[in-house]
């Protein structure tokens, strides 16, 4: 199958080569191919009408039949007509004049609310907030433990009054109402300034729970009303979505198991169907996997295009600022790069969060999603355990590093020498790197990029034989841009070499457009400070 | 400006470096050359025993509502949520002509059912043809056709036996996999009373090591009904540890059948899908796994697909269950998954009540849709 719209587009394009502009059929054609992928991708059947409806009458325009390459131009028209109704801005919480900020959790059984409020009130922690969790789902078995323990990790106290159920078999007794207030009021008295009051999960058609819910919303007057939604959820993400703005009018909503590999188009649906702004998202099983949404990054996983932006947000959110600076000043004096900068370095990634998630947002990197899956974070323990195993002598001046001290270095860290020689082979690259970024002369082409990816992928890693092969042909291709890119697509037709060339191809043309292989945040950068 | 560039190259950077050279280490300690001489080094402590002792029975354990009349309450509460679909379809098949436009709409009301691109539109296509072939305009006639082919979609021909007994002396063995929250603890739960109504003995495993209180879930679903769950005492325990000593319990006590539920993971996790490939073939050194119930929401969208062919791939699914079909969601991603992977449908999940569970009945569902 085609993965990303782009190579559908492109495939449903091949044809038209040599055509000087796009007919309507073609355009019909291409809308079509849209339809399909948004199909795919879970949007909803009436916003995929409304939305097809929208880029046909874009595409029909002479922005597109005037462009040279018409299918990225197409792309680029969807992509910014999701962003539109994903909601441009980023949607902060609002938080309450006096008195605590109280946000209230809803949503279907199994969404993950229970996590999503230890993960909120650890990020509004890390905001320097003091949220309380309270817990007013005494439906399901075992939530209020489970919320204990959630809270526990996250380091939030939790106000759980009542012990909830414990098994399927035991009658709801407290009442979700009672508690939510109680909570409330616990956190005033105890001057927490943000209160998250986690709900039981309930269906849209529940008019019961529904109704409860709206008495837990009437209680407690929540500034917000976050309603969560699993990213996998289907066609029934509207009914669902309408239904709780009827029983609770939520909003602002939070998408959940963004960590898996469902497109989320529900976001779309959801968004479009109610107007409401998707706020947040869930990405993992600890308590840190979560993020604010972006619209414009939503949009190209909708329609399967990577993302770069994230990594470097998150690079800025956790750099140390004097690290930062001790850097800028070493590179403008054009230090040699050392190991003690590499350990440094390594530490300031770490506090990043997951390597596997770092690295699954360069770009490029849904070549090597295989290889990815299977990283473990504690492969950076033992790189960090070679570096830590020479001599401080040694890693200011690793030029020193001779055979004999390879070997104890192996043998200090409990790695082969082999590995030493691989580490310190790499540490030279990026040595050579700094240098010439330094002096002003790697920018344009970026030669991190070009020399360090590939070579990533052509590590013996995983014993992917085939893959190195693919991985390497890609950075070869970033070079030699999109026609070569379109031949080999046009030339395979198969689905197996379109496939390739696909997150890849669609990479490659992107830079190309931009004149320089940076990835595209870059520029944002370059452009606004 | 510079200040950040610099930073975001530098880290960049390091990102490269250290990515790389994960990659070469990735390949993780060897064994030494010529292999260990022992299955243990000579200070490591003692395996902790897996199994820990079961709770004891209750007294009185409860019956469970007959299987019978299940169904029923199945095409009660199909018709209920369902009735858009079969409302909608009818509304337009009773038009006078049947156009371009009614087509769309036709496949556009089978996409909203989460059936998919593919098969809406191949189903529309098929009823296009008949259409044309048969000459007709008679709208009931339409709806006719239109529930043959959803019924030859869902194809009754299907064995939708579940196989609950091995071979010979061994026990039938039950692996219930799926995503996160899909419900399947809760499934197995509900599964173990129909077995216990229909007078099987039964074993529960409780390989959900890592979920906070799921073996706690299951061992209360057990007792209820008399049935020993075995598990494990520690948090964290090697699943497949847990589903071996639940097999071997069965094995030795001579049940019928044993059910191992095991933890939520999303099919994109590598690592814990390895995981569960190791659960499978660490339990068919018991006896051969004779069912793999892959348990799928009935909100899931077309990532329902991913999901079955990823878990088919690693466990190889022999059957699907669709639970919480008591919403709004009507769960058509099933009948795609049916159509391109062959795993039948085994049973439905109809809400949170202790026996609503049911067998699924492929004509039953499609009356329902078109009641």
């Amino acid at each position: 199958m085609f993965n990303s719209l782009s190579d559908r587009l492109a495939s449903t394009f091949k044809n038209l080569r040599g055509k000087g502009r796009l007919s309507e059929a073609d355009v019909d054609a291409t809308v079509r191919e849209i339809r399909r992928a948004l199909l795919d991708a879970d949007v909803a059947v009436p916003v995929v009408r409304e939305f097809a409806a929208a880029i046909k009458e874009r595409a029909l325009g002479s922005e597109v039949s005037e462009a040279l390459n018409p299918a990225q131009q197409v792309v680029k028209i969807v992509n910014e007509e999701l962003q539109g109704i994903l909601g441009g801005e980023t949607r902060r919480i609002q938080m309450a004049k006096t008195g605590p900020t109280i946000i209230m959790l809803a949503g279907l059984q199994g969404a993950g609310k229970t996590t999503l409020a230890g993960k909120l009130g650890s990020w509004l922690a890390g905001q320097g907030h003091k949220p309380l969790l309270v817990a007013s789902d005494l439906q399901r078995p075992n939530a209020v433990n489970q919320l204990q323990v959630v809270g526990q990790r996250a380091g939030v106290p939790v106000y759980a009054p009542h012990p909830g159920t414990t098994s399927e078999f035991d009658d709801p007794t407290g009442d979700p109402v009672q508690v939510a207030r109680d909570g409330v009021a616990t956190a005033r008295a105890k001057l927490h300034d943000v209160v998250i009051v986690d709900t039981a999960g309930r269906l849209g058609v529940d008019q019961e729970l529904m109704k409860q819910a709206r008495d837990i919303r009437d209680a407690i007057a929540p500034q917000e009303v976050l309603f969560v939604i699993d990213a996998m959820i289907g066609q029934d993400a509207v009914n669902t979505a309408l239904a709780f703005q009827d029983g609770v009018d939520f909003t602002g909503v939070v998408l959940s198991k963004l960590d898996g590999d469902a497109r989320g188009g529900a976001a779309l649906s959801v968004a479009s169907v109610t107007g409401k702004p998707i706020m947040f998202a869930s990405t993992g099983e600890g308590v840190k996997d979560f993020e604010q949404f972006h619209p414009d990054r939503m949009a190209k996983r909708i329609l399967d295009m990577g993302d770069v932006l994230t990594l470097i947000e998150q690079a800025e959110a956790s750099w140390d600022k004097a690290e930062a600076d001790r850097m800028a000043q070493k590179f403008a004096d054009q230090e040699d790069f050392t190991f003690e900068d590499f350990l440094a370095q390594m530490q300031q990634i770490r506090k990043m969060g997951s390597m596997k998630k770092l690295l699954a947002m360069m770009p490029n990197a849904a070549q090597m999603r295989q290889q990815l899956e299977n990283f473990d974070d504690r492969e950076i323990d033992r790189v960090e355990a070679i570096v830590r195993s020479m001599t401080p002598h040694e890693r200011v001046a690793p030029k020193i590093i001779n055979g004999s001290r390879r070997a104890r270095i192996a043998r200090g860290s409990g790695a082969t020498v082999s590995e030493v020689n691989q580490l310190m082979e790499r540490f030279g690259q990026a040595q050579k790197m700094m240098k010439r970024m330094a002096q002003g002369k790697g920018m344009p082409n970026m030669p991190g990029m070009g020399g360090g990816m590939p070579g990533m992928g052509g590590m013996p890693g995983a014993g992917h034989g085939g893959k190195k092969k693919a991985a390497k042909g890609k950075g070869k291709k970033v070079r030699s841009g999109n026609p070569a890119k379109r031949e080999a697509q046009l030339k395979g037709g198969g689905q197996k070499v379109a496939q390739q060339g696909s997150s890849f191809g669609q990479q490659g043309s992107t830079f190309d457009q931009d004149a320089m292989n940076l990835p595209k945040g870059f520029e944002k950068f370059l452009g606004d400070k | 400006m510079n200040d950040s560039l610099i930073l975001i190259l530098f880290i960049a950077l390091g990102v490269i470096v250290l990515g790389g050279l994960a990659f070469v280490l990735l390949r993780g300690p060897r064994a030494p050359k010529g292999g260990y001489p022992q299955t243990r080094d000579a200070d490591d402590v003692a395996a902790p025993p897996a199994e820990a002792p079961e709770a004891p029975a209750p007294s009185r354990p409860e019956r469970p509502a007959p299987v019978a009349g299940r169904l029923v309450r199945l095409r009660a509460r199909l018709s209920r949520s369902n009735s858009m679909l079969g409302k909608g379809l009818l509304a337009l098949l009773s038009r006078e002509k049947i156009d371009q436009d009614v087509w769309d709409e036709i496949e556009e009301t089978l996409l909203m059912a989460d059936l998919g691109a593919g098969p809406s539109q191949r189903l529309v296509e098929s009823l296009q043809t008949r259409v044309r072939i048969e000459g007709t305009d008679d709208p009931a006639h339409v709806k006719q056709m239109l529930r043959e082919e959803l019924i030859r979609l869902v194809d009754p021909s299907m064995d939708r036996e579940l196989a609950l007994d091995g071979a010979g002396e061994d026990p039938g063995v039950v692996l219930v996999v799926g995503v996160n929250g899909v419900g399947k603890t809760t499934t197995v739960g509900k599964l173990a009373r129909v077995m216990v109504a229909e007078e099987k003995s039964l074993i529960l495993g409780a390989a959900d090591t890592f979920r906070a209180a799921a073996a706690d879930q299951l061992q209360t679903w057990g007792n209820r009904v008399g049935v020993r769950t075995v598990r494990s005492e520690q948090e964290g325990a090697d699943p497949a540890s847990v589903a071996y000593e639940a097999a071997e319990t069965a094995r030795r006590e001579g049940a019928d059948t044993v059910m191992i539920d095991t933890a939520g993971r999303l099919q994109n996790k590598a690592g814990l899908m390895d995981q569960l490939g190791k659960v499978k073939r660490v339990t068919e050194k018991v006896a051969p796994v004779t069912e793999v119930l892959l348990v799928i929401d009935a909100t899931t969208g077309q990532n329902g697909m991913v999901q079955a062919k990823v878990f088919a791939e690693v466990v190889n699914i022999t059957g699907i269950v669709l639970t919480k079909l008591d919403g709004t969601a009507k769960g058509g991603i099933v009948v795609a998954i049916q159509d391109e992977l062959g795993v039948p449908v085994k049973l439905v999940g109809l809400g949170e009540g202790p026996d609503d569970l049911a067998p699924f009945d492929p004509e039953g569902f499609v009356d329902a849709l078109l009641d």
